[in-house]
């Protein structure tokens, strides 16, 4: 059976695409027809601009539609997701209680010079997120929230120190690449330091995928929408598939 | 349309403020930090950087012992001046160079110091109060369009993109551009140097980017015809500096939260109080609008239980503002548009609390912020969630307005994001501008209840911040849910007391100016 898929506008394999962009040119109607081209340029057909307007001088705006002749084997994409054996607090407290036999600690931080702490926040304050219970609320783990502005050093320090189990790392900024650079920084310390078999990584932020995380290095990556208790089973199940870990 | 609230009890609340900000005061008067010392040379005409790019005002304040920094930079400083005859900005540039050490000079009379910085204190004054003078007679001629101002951001980290956006966005309708800063710039103790290209979620606030923007949106104001403000943030470990270097560059607002940085950036909250009452003088001086940032509390905690602490907050802002000498047309008291759009009524909500903070604050210009918590990957609902945030705020009479993008949790905004951004505000502000006036709330209605619960809940926060005092209800969690200890944070080492010889000469002139009683610490008492 077929597993190609194109995108779907009102029939099956119309390939419809909506696309807008700025172009910085003046508005007039050869700004209409090159946004056209450009478009047709990137592949698609039968392209139709719907708007196209001066938003400043020197700028243009175009909203268009078009179809694209490219099809995608659905069956061979892999990105496997860090949340398909989710627990619930209560199964991931019992499960840590039963095979850990001791509370897991974690630290998190919004590492470099990122201060947006909304998303680590959201995982392991109390409140929780979108109703999910927070990493504090668990009898499973001891949580250490170490904030915004956290420099890695200080990170694996404190890991180091306190025989931390888990390492969150959270990063919302990504302008020209910090985030990557500061996640990479992390794992490469942690390995320097001979923790990085010791501790279980985990990556996040709005733009973290399980995929990006696990070629950084990381155990896992959570991206937007996480729920904090599907942090919490992975943390729970990856500890206790560590033998020399679960029982330190 | 008008809320029928307990007027007694916002009568009570701004009592309760007055009471939790009094002893706060009392140790703003005793205390100066590394910050103020800076801004009072950069003030004086000190400026530009010595070796290893260190600004020159970190130099000379990091040269003073621990007696003469309790006495203020000005002292040292000025017995130099009187030594040397040097302009101050000569002698700056000649002590980060090694010719001199602003410490070789104590056998100079303190008379003779203070002669000698007189003129130089007129100067700066001169110069903060032409640039004032400068906005009054730009706006006179060039009016702004009504409010609310629609308000957006840049932040390419690239002085120069951000030029060109600014300026794009301006044509497009903004009113105000504010340049956010690179992220972390607010736990440097230093002000960067020059023209930047290079930042991370932000360009970096320098006094060279401060001029090449102004000079951006000075050109756009007088070709659109309408005058252009720019914004920038008086906050963290530099935020007397910032006060200071805005005003000199004609910034016509800036953020400042009595306990953002606290609570947020985990700077010493005493750092934050006395650094925050000598800009705030400055600010009042420069007729430079704050925007608090009440916004930040429901980025943490949830919008609909955490109202009444941002009505509180914004009761104990005006209060701090009001004690530096800010009239209320300079107090932009901030809230946010963030209750989840999946709650039921939540609309009716927003609106209880934008109504609320308009009435109990008429003559504030009141700042809104959009909504971002709830913000997702879907651009479609974030572009239909903004329009009404753009509803509730002409509605309810706000006066700044952030505008919401619609690829708020995706990327600093594009420059078409930003013109998608104000034509819905356009939009919605045109059809609907005079909505408010033409509508009633219900007695006792869902809004009017709401608004009622809000603040008898605020009025309950303030008693107990009151009773347990203001330091330490911070340390106790009472804001944001977050503990901050006296002593602890960034920054606290910068703190000292002032000795009995302590003099500043601009936070003197300043509280001439502004019709405040002199400081009531050790140095008031000797003099």
């Amino acid at each position: 059976m077929s597993t190609s898929v194109k995108p779907y506008g009102d029939t099956m394999n119309d390939g419809k695409v909506q696309l807008s962009f700025t172009l910085p040119v003046e508005w007039s109607e050869a700004a209409d027809e090159a946004a056209r081209q450009l478009v047709a340029k990137m592949g698609f057909e039968d392209v139709q601009v719907a708007e196209g307007r001066r938003i400043a001088s020197g700028f243009s705006f175009f909203v268009v539609y078009a179809s694209t002749p490219q099809a995608i084997d659905f069956s061979t994409i892999k990105a496997p997701s860090a949340k398909t054996h989710a627990m619930s607090m209560e199964e991931v407290d019992a499960f840590v209680n039963e095979r850990l036999g001791r509370k897991v600690r974690v630290a998190g931080a919004c590492i470099g010079t990122d201060a947006h702490t909304v998303g680590i926040d959201a995982i392991l304050n109390m409140k929780g997120y979108k109703g999910d219970y927070g990493l504090e609320r668990y009898h499973a783990f001891e949580t250490f929230n170490l904030g915004s502005q956290v420099a890695v050093e200080d990170l694996v320090r404190f890991a180091k120190e306190k025989n931390i189990d888990a390492i969150l790392a959270s990063q919302v900024v990504t302008q020209k690449g910090s985030d990557v650079r500061n996640f990479t920084a992390l794992v490469e310390l942690l390995e320097a330091e001979g923790l990085r078999d010791r501790v279980v990584t985990i990556c996040g932020g709005p733009r973290v995928t399980n995929l990006m995380a696990s070629e950084l290095g990381y155990d896992a990556g959570f991206g937007r929408g996480t729920l904090p208790s599907e942090v919490a089973s992975f943390i729970a199940l990856r500890l206790a598939e560590r033998p020399a870990l679960s029982r330190s | 349309m008008e809320l029928r609230i307990d007027r007694s009890s916002v009568e009570r609340c701004r009592a309760l403020a007055q009471a939790i900000a009094a002893p706060v005061s009392d140790f703003i008067d005793a205390h100066s930090t590394v910050a103020v010392e800076r801004s009072v040379l950069r003030l004086l005409g000190v400026d530009g950087v010595g070796a290893d790019e260190i600004p020159v005002p970190n130099v000379i304040v990091d040269a003073l012992g621990a007696d003469a920094k309790a006495d203020g930079v000005s002292l040292a400083f000025g017995r130099a001046v009187a030594e040397t005859g040097l302009a101050p900005e000569i002698l700056g540039r000649e002590i980060a160079a090694g010719s001199h050490a602003v410490t070789d000079f104590a056998r100079v009379p303190a008379e003779a110091a203070r002669a000698a910085l007189r003129p130089h204190v007129e100067a700066g004054l001169e110069r903060v109060r032409s640039r004032r003078v400068e906005r009054d007679e730009r706006l006179a001629r060039l009016p702004q369009q009504p409010a609310p101002l629609l308000y957006v951001i840049v932040a390419s980290g690239n002085i120069y993109e951000d030029r060109t956006a600014a300026v794009a966005a301006a044509e497009a309708g903004a009113q105000i551009i504010a340049v956010i800063r690179s992220t972390g710039q607010s736990l440097l103790d230093f002000v960067p140097y020059g023209p930047t290209t290079e930042g991370f979620g932000g360009t970096y606030a320098t006094q060279a980017n401060f001029k090449i923007m102004r000079e951006a949106l000075d050109e756009a104001s007088e070709r659109l015809g309408r005058y252009v403000m720019l914004t920038n943030y008086a906050s963290g470990l530099c935020m007397p500096e910032i006060a200071t270097t805005a005003a000199l560059e004609r910034l016509d607002m800036l953020l400042n939260d009595s306990m953002y940085g606290i609570l947020f950036r985990d700077i010493n909250m005493k750092r934050t109080f006395v650094d925050q009452h000598f800009s705030r003088m400055l600010n009042a001086y420069s007729g430079i609008v704050i925007n608090t940032g009440e916004d930040n509390y429901l980025t943490t905690a949830d919008a609909v239980e955490q109202a009444h602490a941002v009505l509180a907050s914004q009761f104990i802002n005006e209060e701090f503002a009001h004690r530096a000498g800010m009239p209320d047309r300079q107090i932009g008291l901030g809230d946010a548009y963030e209750i989840s759009p999946d709650l039921e009524d939540g609309f009716l909500f927003q609106v209880a609390q934008a109504q609320l903070a308009r009435q109990i604050f008429p003559q504030a210009p009141l700042k809104y912020m959009p909504p971002t918590k709830h913000m997702t990957g879907d651009i479609f609902k974030g572009h239909l969630i903004d329009a009404l945030f753009n509803l509730t705020s002409v509605m309810t009479g706000q006066t700044i307005h952030l505008c919401g993008m619609l690829t708020e949790a995706i990327h600093t905004p594009f420059l078409g994001d930003r013109v998608l951004a104000i034509e819905n505000a356009q939009y919605v502000m045109n059809t609907a501008r005079h909505f408010g006036e033409e509508i009633s709330f219900k007695d006792g209605g869902r809004i009017e209840t709401r608004a009622r619960d809000v603040l008898s809940d605020c009025e309950r926060l303030l008693s107990r911040v009151a009773e347990t005092g203001m330091m330490e209800s911070i340390e106790g969690k009472a804001f944001a849910d977050v503990s901050r200890p006296p002593d602890g944070g960034r920054g606290f080492d910068g703190v000292f007391a002032r000795g009995p010889e302590y003099w500043n000469p601009f936070e003197e002139a300043l509280r001439a100016e502004l019709g405040l009683s002199a400081a009531r610490g050790a140095a008031a008492a000797v003099r």
